[in-house]
């Protein structure tokens, strides 16, 4: 993967899949202490000890399907390469948190890439799940909660496709706002 | 700090609940882009964001997209299912954004399944 909007793409869907019902995802660019920070945070099923030891292992997955699990291993070498760190956190039953942080100079840091398409295609996957996407750049951010959009529409659905399209475009012109890394 | 225009957001809705007053909502077809780790790397996103334009650009309210994790053929990604109403679920793979229109226009519109593209017939297995 090429871009960190893919990774959290990629993380959140597994949040999905552990039946969260609510996915945080906050990008924090503190340019001053050159550095870039993804959290992503769900309340689902979560991980007990033995098996949070096991997750950034490749060859480690809790699906029987294929005998490789590389989502977040990707994501944490995405990590390292760009003189950063990467810590998950989880506790059975409460939910699951992915920290990650990067050199936000650092020449083979990643690009955040299409944060906006990332959530549109979360959203469009799954309407019932509630997102909340934060932004902070420059002491200024964005921010996205779909309780909020889901408030206002009422019975109109989410995931037609003129709202994502209205909901990509407002994400597209709340991060060139406040000057987001693309 | 940048927000979400609230005005804007009631326009649209408004637009849609006037469009959907003047179609019957039955679902007819669900469209399911796999988005596993393997399905994005090998751009399942882009898949995603070419059926959605074309659903836009159809105007059509009968097509409901979904998202799914690996079924553990990822050397085939990107992997798409096309589930029309009664009929057995076609799974695509090696998808693209050419091919995926072509699959939006000749199968989901006209009922053509486009062979050159299928992987497997049925109902795929998860986890």
């Amino acid at each position: 993967m090429m871009e960190l909007s893919m990774h959290v793409l990629d993380v959140v869907e597994n949040s999905t899949r552990a039946g969260a019902q609510r996915v945080s995802i906050a990008v924090d660019e503190d340019r001053e202490r050159d550095d870039l920070t993804i959290v992503i945070t769900d309340d689902g099923a979560g991980m007990d000890s033995e098996t949070l030891k096991k997750v950034l292992d490749p060859f480690y997955t809790s699906k029987t399907v294929r005998r490789v699990g590389l989502g977040l291993p990707m994501f944490s070498q995405a990590a390292k390469k760009a003189d950063g760190s990467f810590s998950v956190e989880s506790k059975a039953g409460e939910g699951t948190k992915v920290s990650a942080h990067f050199k936000h100079g650092h020449i083979d840091r990643q690009p955040l890439g299409d944060m906006a398409n990332t959530m549109v295609t979360l959203i469009a996957g799954h309407p019932d799940v509630d997102f909340v996407y934060t932004h902070q750049c420059r002491g200024d951010n964005y921010i996205l909660d779909t309780v909020e959009i889901k408030r206002e529409l009422e019975d109109v659905p989410i995931n037609n496709t003129s709202i994502l399209q209205f909901i990509e475009e407002d994400i597209k012109k709340g991060l060139k706002e406040i000057g987001a890394d693309h | 700090m940048a927000k979400l225009k609230i005005e804007d957001l009631k326009k649209i809705k408004e637009r849609v609940q006037a469009e959907n007053a003047l179609r019957e909502g039955e679902r007819r077809v669900k469209v399911t882009v796999h988005m596993g780790t393997c399905g994005i790397a090998a751009g399942a996103r882009e898949v995603m964001n070419t059926l959605m334009s074309e659903i836009e650009e159809a105007g059509v309210s009968d097509v409901i997209v979904t998202t799914s994790g690996c079924m553990g053929l990822c050397s085939r990604e990107p992997e798409v299912t096309v589930e029309i109403l009664g009929k057995d679920p076609i799974v695509y793979e090696y998808m693209n954004p050419n091919k995926m229109r072509q699959v939006f226009k000749r199968h989901i519109m006209e009922n053509e399944v486009q062979t050159p593209f299928v992987l497997a017939k049925g109902k795929e297995e998860q986890e």
